[in-house]
């Protein structure tokens, strides 16, 4: 038996390998074959996911209630520690000093990671700005957003806060933070496929084991991950219910 | 609904749908909304809280003991209209999200807006709560719903 593992795009190049090392981690643990692919495109990664490719998902909060509510995924656990949280900035020299300075028309740069974006919005109505009165170009990595703004080819970008606090501290000078969520609540969650929910309960317990072990503890520092706490069945309906929130 | 004392302070009985009534001091003074939070809570079927984020307890001014258990009405401010929440109860109780902006009232008496979004919580078919989450309104939003408000008091 193989088991099939993805994870969202938007985790920071960095940790690319450390998904690896998990990979070969769980395959030791479960003893059993585990196959890990990895994305660079939301899209392309949630077709495949519909198309019942994957047994287990790494997914960002928006794609977790997908997973949950249309798929019949259930959540194993989250990343300890971990909120997902969006930052707007701009670049230090800017005159904008607030959101509310932001005007219609404005020249938005972000990636197509579909949480962050959404939040970013959020972030914009007090400036009565949305998709429609703002332009928004779409780059493949916050990399490329940040260049972006440094380069003035937009007036604001939309950053996972890990990853713009990932950014070199020459990149993130060159910026300034016009707002950053503080949501607490809304994360990702790695996920397990109906067919596999027998396994739920092993599958925890080496999870949480991780962090107690020296090698389970370098594969999640490879990963830049503290550790991982369970989720129950009503603290992932929670979040679900707060996304659907903010889904107009 | 009876009002007395001066411009900024006065006291209000505030008259809820359920028959009950309380007299608060409402204060003429808007609490900005902290940037970049959601205020959050959680209410059973009858609109009773169950769960109140930090950003819920910070803003409100009452403490998580306070909030748990009390009916969500108890931030009602007299200058919202009852009508404004019919609709958002005949909403959420047909199994529809609702939007609006809503004027909340603090323990300490001053206010703030939010960007109101409700919708049912629902558990293997039935609605068993409500989950709130609120978010920073525009001014020009604000500005459009104090003046229709003010059209149905």
């Amino acid at each position: 038996m193989t088991l099939n593992l993805t994870v969202s795009p938007d985790f920071a190049p960095d940790h690319i390998s450390g998904w690896f090392i998990f990979n070969t981690w769980l395959q030791r643990q479960l003893e059993t074959r585990v196959h890990l692919e990895l994305y660079d495109c939301f899209d392309k990664q949630r077709a495949d996911i519909k198309a019942g490719k994957y047994d287990l998902v790494y997914a960002n909060p928006f794609d977790a209630s997908m997973l949950v509510r249309e798929l019949g995924f259930k959540a194993l656990v989250r990343p300890l520690s971990k909120p997902d949280e969006t930052i707007i900035a701009t670049h230090a020299e800017s005159s904008l000093t607030c959101v509310e300075d932001l005007a219609e028309g404005a020249q938005l740069v972000a990636t197509d990671d579909p949480d962050v974006n959404r939040i970013g919005m959020i972030m914009l109505e007090p400036a009565d700005l949305d998709s429609a009165n703002t332009k928004l170009n779409t780059v493949d990595s916050y990399v490329i957003v940040a260049k972006h703004l440094l380069n003035n080819q937009a007036d604001a970008g939309f950053f996972l806060k890990d990853a713009y606090d990932e950014l070199s501290a020459l990149i993130r000078k060159q910026m300034k933070v016009l707002v950053s969520s503080e949501i607490s609540v809304v994360h990702h969650a790695l996920l397990v496929g109906p067919e596999m929910q027998q396994f739920i309960p092993q599958l925890q317990d080496k999870l949480i084991g991780m962090a107690e072990d020296e090698k389970g503890k370098s594969v999640l520092e490879s990963m830049n991950l503290l550790g991982w706490e369970i989720m129950t069945e009503e603290e992932t309906e929670f979040m679900i219910d707060l996304i659907d929130t903010l889904i107009d | 609904m009876s009002e007395q004392g001066s411009a900024d302070v006065r006291e209000v009985v505030i008259e809820y749908f359920d028959g009950t009534s309380r007299t608060a001091t409402i204060i003429d003074r808007e609490v900005p909304y902290p940037e970049g939070k959601l205020i959050v809570s959680r209410t059973d079927t009858k609109g009773f809280i169950t769960h109140a984020n930090q950003a819920f307890v910070d803003m409100s001014g009452y403490s998580q003991e306070e909030l748990i258990g009390k009916n969500h009405y108890i931030l009602r401010h007299p200058d919202m209209p009852a009508v404004a929440f019919a609709g958002l109860w005949e909403t959420i109780e047909a199994g529809n999200k609702w939007h609006g902006y809503v004027k909340n009232l603090r323990k300490d008496g001053a206010y703030y807006w939010v960007k109101a979004t409700v919708i049912p919580n629902i558990r293997n078919g039935q609605v068993v709560g409500y989950t709130s989450v609120r978010r920073k309104p525009s001014r020009s939003k604000i500005a459009e719903s104090e003046a229709l408000y003010a059209t149905l008091k």
